[in-house]
């Protein structure tokens, strides 16, 4: 049967931020296949490229007013508006508010199964959509590290300042307190500090002396300095001080952060306990990094490596391939590495998804995207490197201290459960005090039980990536029309 | 004093170390993981006697229940949740009403506990209307099976029991005579024993064939759904009697059957599925659509309730669906105690009570009532 | 200026933000209670991964504050524990 009359291919994108809007974008470009993205989110642009959802009140949530906050909005704008064209001309699809809750392998690909929330609450129902390739491109999460207080009100993660802003031009407070460590605490602090919240400080856990160590990366990256130089101009203009080898060890409140403690952080990553300094805030925004979320791929079996900081990422290979056939990914999940490396990727995937098994595409692109590739891939290395958790993080919990948010295991109970009834790993922890048993099924308290308890960082499994009605379960879903 | 090793840290090598300890053996509890890494994390925690038919392995459910009782009492309920919250068996049809009846009038018969129940609702308030009736068994129990198993291994370890994480018992040493006398490990390194007992559960076939006794255990893959955390709804252990109508699912190797019960931290469970599919990991949708199904009919206000966890487990099945316990007689020294299916942890404690016996002596224990128990079924076969 | 209620009181919000975020703008911070410690929780992550934002919208518990995008027809209510009414 000659080519053309042969349906074409489908491809599934689950994920519409940097990394699965490039794949898509080049998916178009290159192929005849049929490219069908799926997002939980309202909109396509994932956590970097967060927008408002359109609206035609005057009123409403202006992306133009948010566009400062953004860097390289341009690329967005460039990709969505191919993904459109393509939409446009019956060749790609666009899911949003569909959350993939599993993904099943089939005789000839894949079947995701998405919980469409598209109706409301109280009206969701599943659907199910076949494919014959798969590229991954989930993203990643927040990482939290516990601490006495973090549960009071007011107390977010870095990423949920930044989203609460992005999406909704909403500052969190009108004193606010930054603290964690890596380079994407500058942008959030810039962010509020220009929509007029009064920023008490940037409280970065480690030493920029660890960046010296680090110059041929941050050499070779200079667009990432000049980004970093942009943020520090912001932060100059609005008089935020940045505090170095400095972390938040408390927040204090009653029914929601009222202050902060600050602490000196030494050379071994431990909190002092003396020169300790009270700031007044109302709302704190702590970052440490990102955890690569890797529901889909552990479901699926792709083999997982470890990054520099010895989070477990997805492997690829040069084609941005899995080591399941048919299953590529892209982005944070690979790695976190931000918005530029997770485009880069998207577009290589695009052409390991097209050339199946052998790869092809234009040999000078390939190559280009490759070197650029790698050289952020070393610049995230090194930002891993010169920002660790500190090795003293858990001095400053108490006994009564929440560690499981969802369940409210205290880390007292953690604690019992890995000195006195030999709990190695975050897994264990959880069987013997529910810690990572509630909602969130261990998303934001799975890395800090993990080293508590020692565990070498093993990704956990979720069959269901998020939370579907048993009632709507119990129908059969309705099958993707297209 | 007997020198013993157990072959697996799950719910029935933990309950077997600690009998036997407590009985003043010395105990060396092996396990290529840590405590209940197996079958035992992956179960809802049934104590049941509801589910059994007259026989060996009625009995065995009642020793095994009064043993749970006695653990209750020593290590105390609370830490291990252990609750004598009854169960409820429901028949959605005459047909299916009747034949429950009549099993439950053969299970009295044998010693069980078993009440008629006309009003349902007044058992169970969310149950669905239009249910035709069902039988009450208020000696069911649930227990939360990895803290209990953890208990029961600390209390063995009080008793002197070693406990080695992470040793994988890879062959048998034996004797001139061909007895046992030791297990060898995947670094080498011998144990010596007086006696080995094979509580490996899903693995007991691989372990047996490891140490010359080759049992037939096969995996039996089953679902569990977990949902969100919940006011209490569901008072007992409620399922369905499809297994006494003997209803088969039209799909050949999968069974299902409805299980709904609440836990102490507020999730209901759903079960149960059974498919032979080796040990395939993946998720089967259809399964999970069938088990909300299932819940949703029996108790309509989970169609609202979101599903927030779905785990799987391999139930250790021989060929006729009943453990082999007992001493092999291929390999004297070899105790086997697996091939529970889906009864491991409410059948623990009485296995561990009958091979402690077979080990140590005593008369706790007639162990002449569990002659079909034993390995020699499997044995005469091969003969 | 569009507004939804939220315990009986208006709640002002601009068309495209979520629940969650016309809440914070408005000040409220929380808007529900922990299932053991009655403990006060709204947004943390902000993003939909944490579930602390858990809020009643129009009858149905348990919506995460963060997605659930305001519109002037809801009503928004504080929950408590696991979101149902207790037995």
């Amino acid at each position: 049967m000659p080519p053309s009359e042969l349906a074409p291919e489908r491809v599934i994108i689950v994920g519409a931020g940097p990394a699965g809007l490039a794949c898509a974008a080049t998916l178009l470009e290159v192929s005849e296949m049929h490219v069908i993205l799926v997002d939980a989110g309202a909109g396509p642009g994932g956590q970097y490229w967060r927008q408002p959802p359109p609206t035609d009140d005057p009123q409403g949530v202006d992306p133009e007013a948010l566009r400062g906050l953004h860097h390289d909005l341009g690329t967005f704008e460039s990709l969505r508006a191919r993904l459109d064209e393509g939409r446009a001309a019956g060749r790609a699809t666009l899911l949003t508010e569909h959350h993939v809750w599993t993904v099943v392998p089939t005789a000839g690909g894949y079947v995701v199964h998405a919980v469409d929330r598209g109706a409301g609450p109280g009206r969701e129902r599943t659907v199910e959509i076949g494919a014959d390739r798969l590229v991954i491109a989930t993203g990643a999460h927040d990482r939290a590290l516990p601490f006495p207080g973090w549960d009071l009100p007011g107390v977010m993660t870095a990423g949920g300042l930044q989203a609460l802003l992005k999406a909704g031009d909403v500052a969190a407070g009108r004193r606010v307190a930054v603290g964690g460590t890596g380079p994407f605490l500058l942008p959030v602090a810039a962010g509020l500090a220009a929509r007029g919240a009064s920023v008490v400080g940037v409280f970065e856990a480690n030493s920029p002396v660890r960046w010296l160590r680090e110059l041929g990366p941050v050499a070779a990256n200079r667009g990432k300095l000049a980004e970093g130089a942009g943020y520090a101009a912001t932060l100059v203009r609005h008089r935020v001080p940045v505090h170095v080898r400095t972390m938040i060890v408390e927040a204090h409140g009653v029914d929601r952060v009222e202050a902060v403690t600050v602490a000196r952080v030494d050379g071994a990553g431990r909190p002092q306990r003396h020169g300790l300094r009270r700031l007044e805030v109302d709302a704190v925004g702590v970052g440490w990094g990102f955890s690569p979320q890797l529901d889909l791929p552990v479901t699926l079996g792709c083999a997982l490596a470890p990054d520099t900081s010895g989070t477990a990422v997805v492997q690829v290979d040069d084609w941005q391939r899995t080591s399941r056939p048919g299953v590529s990914a892209a982005g944070e999940a690979c790695g976190v590495g931000g918005a530029a490396l997770a485009v880069a990727e998207g577009h290589l995937s695009a052409y390991g998804v097209v050339a199946g098994d052998a790869g092809s595409g234009p040999p000078a692109e390939v190559a280009g995207l490759r070197a650029v590739i790698a050289r952020l891939r070393r610049f995230a290395s090194a930002m891993q490197r010169a920002h660790p958790v500190p090795a003293g993080w858990a001095e400053t919990l108490r006994p009564s201290t929440v560690v499981c948010r969802c369940e409210e295991v205290s880390a007292g109970v953690v604690q019992r459960a890995i000195s006195e009834r030999g709990a190695t790993g975050a897994r264990q922890v959880k069987q013997l005090t529910r810690a990572g048993m509630g909602w969130c099924q261990g998303r934001v308290c799975g890395y800090a039980v993990e080293l508590l308890a020692g565990g070498g960082g093993a990704a956990t499994e979720r069959l269901v990536s998020t939370p579907v009605p048993l009632g709507v379960l119990a129908h059969p879903p309705s099958k993707s029309a297209m | 004093m007997s020198t013993v090793v157990v072959i697996g840290a799950g719910i029935v090598g933990a309950a077997c170390a600690h009998d036997l300890a407590r009985g003043g053996a010395d105990v060396v509890v092996l396990d290529r993981g840590p405590v209940a890494s197996g079958t035992t994390s992956r179960g809802e925690g049934n104590i049941l006697v509801s589910d059994k038919g007259p026989g060996a392995e009625l009995d065995l459910a009642r020793l095994s229940r009064d043993a749970w009782l006695e653990l209750g009492d020593e290590l105390g309920r609370d830490p291990m949740e252990l609750e004598e919250k009854g169960g409820v068996v429901v028949a959605s049809s005459p047909e299916g009403l009747d034949a429950l009846e009549g099993f439950a009038r053969s299970q009295r018969a044998a010693g069980t506990t078993a009440l008629d129940v006309d009003d349902l609702r007044s058992l169970e308030p969310h149950l669905a209307p239009g249910l035709a009736g069902g039988v009450l068994y208020p000696e069911d129990m649930q227990v939360q099976p990895v803290l209990a198993a953890a208990a029961m291994l600390e209390a063995a370890q009080r008793h002197g029991a070693r406990f080695v994480p992470g040793a994988d018992a890879r062959g048998a040493v034996l004797d001139r005579t061909g007895r046992l006398t030791g297990v060898r490990t995947g670094t080498g390194e011998v144990i010596g024993a007086d006696a080995v007992v094979n509580a490996a559960g899903t693995w007991g076939g691989e372990v047996g064939a490891r140490l010359g006794g080759a049992v037939p255990v096969l995996p039996r893959r089953g679902f569990i759904l977990v949902t969100e955390p919940l006011p209490l709804m569901v008072r007992h252990k409620v399922y369905s009697a499809d297994y006494v109508s003997n209803v088969a699912s039209s799909d050949a190797g999968l069974e299902t059957s409805c299980v709904v019960e609440g836990t102490r931290g507020g999730t209901i469970l759903i079960g149960a599925s059974r498919e032979r599919v080796g040990f395939d990991t993946t998720l089967d949708v259809n399964v999970i659509s069938i088990l909300a199904r299932q819940a949703t009919a029996l108790f309509p206000f989970l169609a609202g309730v979101n599903l927030l966890r779905v785990y799987r487990g391999f139930r250790p099945y021989c060929p006729d669906h009943l453990p082999v316990i007992g001493p092999d007689p291929r390999v004297p020294g070899l105790f086997h105690a697996c091939g529970h299916e889906g009864a491991g942890i409410g059948l623990a404690p009485g296995t561990a009570r009958l091979i402690t016996q077979h080990i140590l002596g005593g008369d706790g224990v007639d162990v002449a009532r569990y002659t079909e128990l034993l390995p020699d079924r499997f044995i005469e076969q091969e003969a | 200026m569009p507004s939804f209620a939220f315990d009986g009181s208006p709640v002002p919000f601009r068309d495209g933000q979520t629940v969650g975020a016309a809440l914070v703008a408005h000040g409220t911070v929380s808007w529900r209670t922990t299932r053991l410690e009655g403990r006060p929780r709204g947004l943390f992550c902000g993003i939909g991964i944490c579930f602390d934002c858990l809020v009643t919208v129009d009858g149905v518990p348990n919506q995460r504050a963060c997605l659930v995008r305001a519109r002037d027809s809801s009503a928004v209510t504080t929950q408590e524990g696991t979101g149902y009414a207790a037995e």
